[in-house]
């Protein structure tokens, strides 16, 4: 056995905390590649339902990119080929013809640096709304206002609805686009280091958004900061860089992970003598 | 030991670079000094309100006015959507074909440094006589359009360009459709890019007289329809100094009223531009 290889559940039966629910989204020797650059290969990792998993790891892992296969968004690549399998439920996630229109709106995703859309607050939100169907003004409204109180946003901009979403600060940014994400009610959520841009307030604001999550929505949250990780997940993977691309080096319970790691690289980087 | 930058004395690049970007300030001050010295006498009410007469030493520029719209208004109502469209496949959908674009590129690139003269008897040769759409606004303006229409791809590819890639990312992650990406996003986003490429490429069609010459015309009457010939400001002014003696004076005031209509269009643009991206 290498240094590299998974220590997976089934060989820790210790780390069973995953095992007790259905599990929701499951991928199975997972790769991706670039053209000939390998992104990440061999991953098998399953999102329960409901739970946080925090996927963390150094940089050039793989890591946004295993997040960027779940929605489907490696199909904007030109050059991205996903192999291996990734089901939710009946689902096959890697069909050709998925519709993944249906998909991205079952499973929203958080990015690293806030994006609103250069439109007004409400517009920010009315347009996906819009774009999938929603156009009585009763019911996007309902949909804004609730969307807008669960990321706590709405009593900051309630009286400025119709001013640009690029006037508000990076982690009102950073909720908005939460708020985006919810407004079209996913089940899955996908976050990509999605405190490392907003300062340390903001940060703990999202943080603890995450953390009312659970339960309500799956999510997959990368980060590069271990105390986050441990503060919000269920479920921790560890994703290490080898010569060819990134790899799933561990898999388990967060407090496994963080109270007694089974692989030596894992020991080191939770001990941040590695990474 | 001294530094370079610490040692006393002249900073002789420093001077260069007033000293050329002085100069350049200066030639423009001295021609706008010049145009607003003879042509505010000029200005007036009536100026811009009654038919030229006598050759154009006597009345005003009524029809000019009125050409030099309509011109516009044909070369920028096939350019636009031409251009914006080009510059949308350019940047958001030859991603895929970098071969293609790039030859389309490179033919634009070409293009938009074509002296005008050239696009002037291509377009006689084309629109008035192959097409046989005679002397006439519609011609003018389709030339016009030819030659705009590289400058304003280019820039509005540019303004494509420099869309941050997290807003298609987002859309793309909310199960966002292209066209309504691009009509709702990209577009605004993409604003300052075109209105860049509008204002040079307007800038380009107001200041054109070769490529209007043989195409337009210059009958100095009040066009009845886009299939009329018409006199645009520019050829006014050159058929005003050149051919006509005594003109100067209305050459002067014409010239005016090209500069402000100029400053007047490129305030409006990026005011609305600006309106548009900040998504009000």
């Amino acid at each position: 056995m290498t240094a590299l290889d998974t220590y997976s559940q089934t060989e820790h039966p210790e780390a069973s905390h995953t095992q007790a629910v259905a599990e929701l989204i499951q991928a199975d020797s997972l790769s991706l590649h670039y053209g000939k650059t390998i992104a990440f290969s061999e991953v098998s990792l399953g999102l329960g339902a409901g739970e946080i998993t925090a996927i963390v790891g150094p940089s050039g892992c793989g890591k946004s990119s295993f997040l960027m296969c779940l929605n489907r968004l490696t199909d904007l690549v030109p050059e991205a080929e996903v192999t291996g399998r990734l089901s939710w439920g009946n689902w096959d996630l890697l069909h050709p013809k998925l519709d993944t229109t249906r998909l991205r709106r079952r499973v929203g995703m958080i990015l690293q640096k806030p994006n609103p859309f250069p439109l007004s607050i409400w517009k920010n939100l009315a347009f996906p709304l819009a774009e999938h169907g929603i156009k009585q003004r009763a019911e996007q409204q309902q949909r804004i206002e609730l969307a807008l109180q669960e990321v706590g946003l709405w009593d900051e901009v309630k009286d400025r609805l119709r001013s640009s979403a690029l006037q508000l600060s990076g982690g009102q940014q950073q909720r908005l686009c939460l708020a985006r994400a919810l407004v079209l009610q996913p089940e899955v959520l996908l976050m990509d280091e999605p405190c490392s841009a907003l300062d340390p307030i903001s940060s703990r604001r999202v943080e603890e958004l995450v953390l009312g999550m659970r339960g309500r929505y799956t999510v997959a949250i990368v980060t590069h900061n271990l105390a986050q990780a441990k503060r919000l997940a269920d479920q921790t993977a560890v994703f290490w860089t080898e010569t060819a691309g990134g790899k799933l080096i561990e898999l388990g319970a967060t407090t496994q992970i963080f109270e007694a790691p089974q692989h030596p690289l894992t020991q080191d980087y939770v001990r941040g003598l590695q990474g | 030991m001294q530094t370079p930058s610490s040692k006393p004395g002249l900073d002789w690049a420093a001077i260069a670079i007033w000293t050329i970007a002085t100069l350049i300030t200066a030639t423009f001050c001295c021609i706008l000094l010049d145009i607003l010295w003879h042509g505010l006498g000029q200005l007036s009410w009536e100026f811009l309100t009654t038919a030229p007469a006598n050759a154009g030493r006597d009345g005003g520029i009524n029809s000019i006015l009125v050409s030099t719209g309509l011109i516009l208004l044909v070369c920028l109502s096939v350019s636009i959507p031409l251009g914006v469209g080009t510059a949308i496949f350019l940047a958001e959908f030859a991603r895929g074909n970098p071969q293609f674009s790039r030859w389309v590129r490179r033919s634009l690139d070409i293009l938009a440094g074509v002296p005008s003269i050239v696009f002037g008897l291509f377009g006689y040769a084309f629109f008035v006589q192959r097409l046989g759409l005679g002397f006439s606004i519609l011609s003018g303006g389709l030339t016009l359009a030819c030659m705009v229409l590289p400058i304003l791809i280019r820039a509005a590819e540019e303004g494509f360009r420099a869309v941050p890639d997290g807003y298609r990312l987002g859309a793309a992650s909310l199960g966002l459709s292209r066209w309504g990406t691009l009509q709702q996003v990209l577009l605004p986003s993409a604003m300052p890019g075109l209105v860049v490429g509008l204002v040079l490429g307007i800038g380009r069609a107001m200041a054109e007289t070769a490529a209007l010459i043989f195409t337009s015309g210059y009958v100095d009457r009040m066009p009845g329809s886009v299939w009329d010939s018409g006199r645009s400001l520019s050829i006014h002014i050159f058929d005003l100094s050149m051919n006509v003696p005594g003109g100067e004076q209305q050459a002067y005031g014409s010239a005016l009223v090209l500069i402000l209509l100029l400053i007047v269009i490129n305030s409006f643009a990026s005011w609305v531009a600006q309106r548009y991206q900040l998504g009000l």
